[in-house]
């Protein structure tokens, strides 16, 4: 299915270089991760007392460490093509045997883009939410955990192993399930923490056996000597590596089969949607599978696998969000089906790598302004979330719908908004590699024209279907600048990373790049993919701009009912994999209070009853007692006669 | 010399406080058959260090009299508040110590 | 090397201590437990005065070596020291004790503080004892008279079904004692036979050539009193009891630093002094060992009592620990070791916690009797939650450098046990997470209706738990350069190396 036919064009392989040591303006990379850590520390051991300034000092951690990182990619591109991976070790970690982790950092072309989007998009939306949670008793903590979370990532991102990395991603993981479960007293937003968890658990159990493969393959876990060996290993080796890392990306990024948690992490607040459900975190199960492309060049068989997994979360995805009325859930389905498309671009190796991080920069921009137009929407509507109860909404919140917007024609992929250089690029590259994938890339862009014009019409255009007590209005300034600028950003993040930023060959040294020809010219493609969309779309604007009904529908087709309910993600999930495990649990209890400690209170039983019987011969009659005595001298001098006698 | 005569005696001796505590109920005749026992393990003790032509059986007469001596007072003792308790010292009534 | 005494002195501190509390009023329990805390902290600044003065370079195999002799007639002497794995053990008791002393300062009426924290006190030093003995006869002794103030913490001060649980605590360790006892005392005919004079010294016992099937025999005696403290399935019914009624603090130390005497026992001495029947016996522990650490984890899934699923998770816990120590690899067995330092804090934290929690909710273990803690009692719940990360191994913690290790050692030896018992952190997850669910989140339930939040006294004694497990999570490097060297000489003993890399870059050789 890879690489048939086409002819290759070019093909840059991935840079190998020792990492250069860090000084000068590089010698501060732990800051990065000690700023917004530090913030973490002081606002949740602070105590009530922060609670008056904690949100400006968890913004200002972050800006912060954006600012830095600006600083740091300057200085980067200064430096020759060929020495921008620059290695720190602040301490010796673990180490046992011939086992060594440190505690090391590593920034190259690629850790930079990815400290870049965690750190900006991270600023707006900490001071989005400044707004956002101006009324929550806890936005102290809030903050906190935010800042917590971006300490987490960046850590996972620059750290330079496995083992680390591992630290970052459960980090996060951690992060999400306080921020998931913010609002823990609902226990809807418990459940959903504690989900989103444990399966992610699922995914650690890949990373774990992953790093352990790794290890017991090439004796070490740092990535640089990982990759610079992966050639000699075996292909089954590097099969099972490549399909255990899927695992965990798949945990992360809610790809199938461990998609089902997403959704229901919508019941975080929505500051917390938009970072870590849709810019960032999710989006490291991608970063891992471009980090590790050294290993998944030596296998076509994994590499087939993260493409089929890609395409069938894409189209998941899609459908999922084209049907659901909840916004944040639509908006969750779409960051399904996106990382859907990146998977995608990375299963198709050296030819969609770059195109995987360019869409996952790109996505991270306007999803996150999606994300954040819709917490404005909900904020003017009292918490609804129910899209059928928006609409007309462009009169009374004009910068929120602008924005909205501009990022909806950026991930519908209208030209020239960013979307549409990433994912045509990723659809491009497809073609290259396999029509199939080319062709569902492609469909899925149609979807993707549809869900999002129904999500757009449903709430800005038509007529208001509000309830009576709801008088929506803008948002404040401080929600409103954040949106305005990643507003700005949806549109031309993508040409500015294209053009201007040359992500492409700025990648490069670190994924390779190959190039295939193919037989029709760009343009043909660029034109096929915008006329599904624009069908989608215009689909779309027909069914939703009229009359939404308040009530869904319910004599709705089987697909239709599927999508609403998640494609029976919980219910399949309960079935195969929740009930039996509590089903062996309960018969294990039983085994154990019945069978083991049964035995155990058995023999103590047998032992108290024997006692009870033998008792009785204790007659109380002095000479009984005499009579045994003598019997027993008697018996004993008899033994040692007959023992002696022979 | 043979200690036959000596070990006979014993044995005999032994015998008959054996029965005696078997048979009588009498707390003090059953006491006094313990002290014949006593006494007959005593003569065996001390024909069998004349024997040997040396002292340790004799050493251990020593012994088991005075233990037997601890053992009257301890005995006796109990005898004595048995008898006010009862007001008998048959050593059948008191069978309080059962199951 | 020095000449201070200093593990006599780490003995000796809090049994002073214990004695003269007898001669303090009954009445005044403030008196009484501050002194019990000021003898335990004394013993914890000593402890960490002698850990300063460890020489991880050092070629000896113990270090603050005495020897006395005691009986010589038996080769028995009194002989104590500490290699880095002893020497983490120590600390770890020594660090235990302050802590449940000032959580537990309420865990019993006025009128019988006296006892309770004379026995806490007695208990610190004979945990140090059994950790720090280099005689077999002196460590079996004091194995056993642990068993005496443990049994009164329980019977005494526990719950309900106190008297139960402490007998039932009681004869399963004296089970274990007695087959100990044996194979003990035929270990002292074979180095008779050997050597011509019989011994109990640890070191001349390892010297000792025994053959490989005498070895077998005696392996089983030391190793089901092992597997029982420890405790391994199925030797672990006695686990939940104790704990369901035990007080938090008693809990704490009993799981927390007790059991940990088990699998110390295998490493210390199992894996040396029988290294052919180690061997041999390694694929039946280790199967024990998977099956408790998965068997564990869905009985603790199902339990309906916090305290009794602390006991399940733990016994799920001593699985990692002891499939670390027999798979013979270096990672294995110094994850091990950390693994033990983790879950003794882990245990602390979870117990305490829920200890607190329930002292001020009407006393009920009972999950279903909790709901929305946090909402009343954030900085509670906090530590709860805390406690429970640790005990999921969540990277950057303690327990997770030492059940990586685990994991890595036995995935190197032998991969699908690796794969088997890697799923069973997805379980520790789904079951910790669920009590955190239950207990913390959702609407406040009646028994949390009312309570207050953590007063200064309790989140002192557990925050320096939290502080140990972050640190030691982030920073291992002091418990590394302790444990590696001893871990080391252990294998090295056995004669086993550890696997090398497929394709060597860096080679496992050194």
């Amino acid at each position: 299915m890879i690489g048939t036919g086409a002819a290759v064009m070019t093909d840059t392989a991935p840079v190998v270089a020792p990492l250069a040591e860090a000084t000068g303006v590089f010698s501060y990379l732990w800051l990065l991760i000690a700023l917004p850590l530090f913030g973490a520390a002081v606002l949740l051991l602070g105590g009530r007392r922060t609670n008056r300034w904690g949100h400006l000092l968890g913004s200002t951690t972050v800006v912060l460490a954006a600012v830095y990182a600006v600083i740091l990619l300057v200085n980067l591109m200064a430096r020759p093509e060929d020495d921008r991976a620059i290695g720190q070790t602040l301490f010796e970690w673990v180490f046992v045997g011939g086992f060594t982790a440190p505690a090391a950092l590593q920034l190259d072309q690629l850790s930079m883009v990815f400290v870049l989007l965690i750190t900006i998009v991270g600023s707006l939306i900490h001071i989005y939410s400044i707004g956002y949670m101006d009324h929550d008793p806890d936005r102290r903590k809030f903050f906190g955990f935010l800042n917590l979370f971006v300490a987490a990532m960046l850590l996972l991102v620059l750290a330079d192993n496995y083992l680390l990395l591992y630290v970052g991603w459960e980090g996060v993981g951690l992060a999400s399930y306080l921020l998931i479960g913010f609002w823990q007293w609902k226990p809807s937003a418990a459940a959903a923490a504690k989900k989103a968890f444990v399966m992610n658990r699922v995914g650690d159990v890949g990373l774990s056996l992953a790093i352990m493969l790794i290890f017991i393959t090439f004796g070490t876990v740092t990535f640089d000597e990982v990759f610079t060996e992966a050639g000699q290993a075996s292909e089954s080796t590097l099969t099972w590596i490549g399909l255990l890392l899927l695992l965990a990306a798949a945990g992360k990024s809610a790809q199938f089969p461990l998609q089902a948690w997403l959704l229901d992490a919508m019941e975080g607040p929505t500051p917390v949607s938009a970072l870590i459900h849709a810019a960032t975190m999710v989006t490291a199960g991608v970063y891992l599978i471009v980090r590790s492309n050294a290993i998944y060049d030596g296998t076509i068989f994994a590499l087939t696998t993260v493409l089929v997994i890609g395409v069938i979360t894409m189209f998941l995805g899609a459908i999922i969000a084209s049907a659901k009325d909840d916004i944040k859930k639509s908006l969750a389905g779409s960051t399904m089906s996106q990382i859907g498309y990146m998977v995608l671009a990375a299963g198709l190796g050296p030819v969609g790598y770059v195109f995987a991080i360019f869409h996952l920069l790109t996505h991270g921009v306007f999803k996150a302004n999606l994300f954040l137009g819709a917490g404005s929407v909900i904020h003017a509507m009292k918490d609804q979330q129910d899209m059928r109860r928006y609409g007309a909404l462009r009169a009374v919140m004009i910068i929120t719908f602008l924005s909205f917007a501009s990022a909806t024609l950026a991930i519908m992929g209208i030209p020239p908004f960013s979307g549409f250089w990433s994912k045509d690029s990723i659809i491009h590259a497809a073609f290259e590699v396999s029509l199939v994938a080319g062709i569902s890339g492609m469909l899925a862009a149609g979807l993707t024209g549809f869900y999002m014009t129904r999500m757009f019409t449903m709430t800005f255009l038509g007529k208001a279907r509000w309830e009576d007590d709801q008088h929506p209005h803008e948002s404040k300034p401080v929600m409103t600048i954040p949106l305005i600028i990643l507003g700005i950003g949806s549109a031309f993040t993508g040409m500015a990373l294209l053009f201007w930023g040359d992500i492409v060959s700025w990648l490069t040294p670190v994924t390779g790049l190959q190039e295939n020809e193919l037989p029709l010219p760009t343009i043909a493609y660029e034109g096929m993919t915008l006329a599904l969309v624009l069908i989608g779309a215009g689909w779309a604007y027909a069914m939703y701009r009229r009359d939404v009904p308040i009530e869904a529908p319910q004599d709705v087709n089987i697909l239709t009912k599927a999508a609403r309910n998640s494609m029976y993600d919980d219910a399949i999930n309960d079935v195969l994999v929740v009930q039996p495990t509590y089903s062996v649990s309960r018969a294990f209890v039983g085994l154990d209070n019945k069978g083991i400690d049964g035995v155990v209170n058995g023999l103590a039983a047998l032992v108290g009853g024997t006692g009870a019987k033998l008792r009785r011969w204790q007659t109380g009659f002095a000479r009984s007692y005499a009579l045994a005595m003598v019997g027993g001298a008697v018996l004993v001098v008899v033994v040692l006669a007959v023992v002696r006698l022979p | 010399m043979s200690p036959d005569h000596y070990i006979l005696l014993s044995v005999v001796l032994f015998t008959i406080g054996t029965i005696g505590v078997l048979v009588r109920r009498n707390a003090i005749v059953v006491f006094m058959s313990i002290e014949l026992m006593l006494n007959s393990a005593n003569l065996a003790f001390v024909a069998f260090a004349r024997m040997h032509g040396n002292l340790d059986g004799q050493v251990i007469a020593f012994f088991v009299m005075v233990v037997a001596a601890a053992e009257v007072v301890v005995g006796l003792a109990i005898i004595v508040a048995l008898y006010r308790s009862r007001r008998s010292a048959s050593i059948d009534e008191p069978n309080l110590l059962k199951y | 090397m020095t000449t201070i005494p200093w593990l006599t002195i780490l003995m000796v501190v809090p049994l002073v201590g214990s004695l003269l509390m007898i001669f303090l009023p009954r009445g005044n329990a403030r008196l009484i437990k501050q002194t019990a805390l000021v003898f335990a902290l004394a013993t914890l600044v000593l402890t960490i005065a002698m850990g300063l003065q460890f020489d991880g370079q050092s070629t000896a195999a113990f270090q603050f070596t005495e020897s006395y002799a005691w009986i010589p007639a038996f080769g028995i002497s009194y002989s104590v020291g500490v290699d880095g794995i002893g020497l983490v053990l120590v600390a770890l008791a020594a660090t235990l004790v302050p802590v449940v002393i000032l959580a537990g300062w309420r865990d019993v009426p006025d009128e019988s503080a006296k006892g309770y924290f004379a026995l806490l006190l007695v208990l610190d030093t004979l945990m140090i004892g059994v950790f720090a003995a280099t005689d077999v006869f002196l460590f079996y002794v004091l194995f056993e008279v642990m068993l005496i103030p443990i049994y009164f913490l329980i019977g005494r001060y526990g719950g309900a079904n106190r008297a139960y649980a402490a007998v039932k605590f009681l004869i399963y360790s004296l089970v274990g004692g007695l087959l100990m006892l044996a194979a003990l005392i035929g270990l002292y005919v074979v180095s008779a036979n050997e050597l011509g004079q019989g011994t109990f010294d640890f070191a001349t016992l390892v010297g000792l050539d025994i053959d490989p099937n005498t070895q077998k025999v005696l392996f089983l005696g030391f190793f089901i009193a092992f597997a029982i403290k420890a405790p391994l399935w199925p030797f672990h019914t006695w686990l939940p009891d104790a704990a369901k009624e035990s007080t938090p603090a008693t809990a704490v130390l009993l799981i927390g630093v007790l059991d940990k005497v088990g699998t110390f026992g295998m490493i210390r001495y199992l894996l040396p002094i029988f290294p052919a029947a180690s061997e041999f016996y390694a694929p039946l522990i280790i199967a024990l060992a998977v099956i408790g650490i998965i068997y564990g984890a869905l009985v603790a899934l199902g339990q309906t009592d916090m305290k009794r699923l602390f006991a399940y998770s733990s016994m799920s816990h001593f699985g990692f620990i002891a499939l670390g120590i027999f798979v013979f690899t270096s990672w294995g067995a110094s994850g091990s070791t950390i693994y033990m330092l983790a879950h003794g804090l882990s245990t602390a934290a979870l117990f305490l916690a829920a200890g607190f929690l329930m002292s001020r909710s009407g006393g009920s273990s009972a999950i279903a009797a909790y709901g929305g803690v946090n909402k009343k009692a954030p900085i509670l719940a906090g530590f709860l939650l805390f406690g429970t990360m640790s005990s999921l191994a969540l990277p950057g913690l303690a327990s997770f450098v030492g059940e990586f290790l685990v994991l890595l050692g036995t995935f190197a030896r032998y991969i699908a046990v690796g794969v088997i018992a890697t799923i069973g952190i997805v379980l520790t997850a789904a079951y910790a997470l669920r009590l955190y669910q239950k207990v913390a989140t959702g609407p406040a339930s009646p028994a949390v209706e009312g309570i207050t939040d953590l007063k200064g006294r309790e989140v002192t004694a557990l925050a320096p738990i939290v502080l140990l497990t972050i640190v030691l999570g982030v920073f291992p490097a002091p418990v590394f350069n302790v444990v590696n060297p001893a871990v080391e000489r252990t294998l090295e003993i056995v004669g086993v190396t550890d696997p090398p890399p497929v394709i060597g870059v860096q080679g496992g050789e050194q």
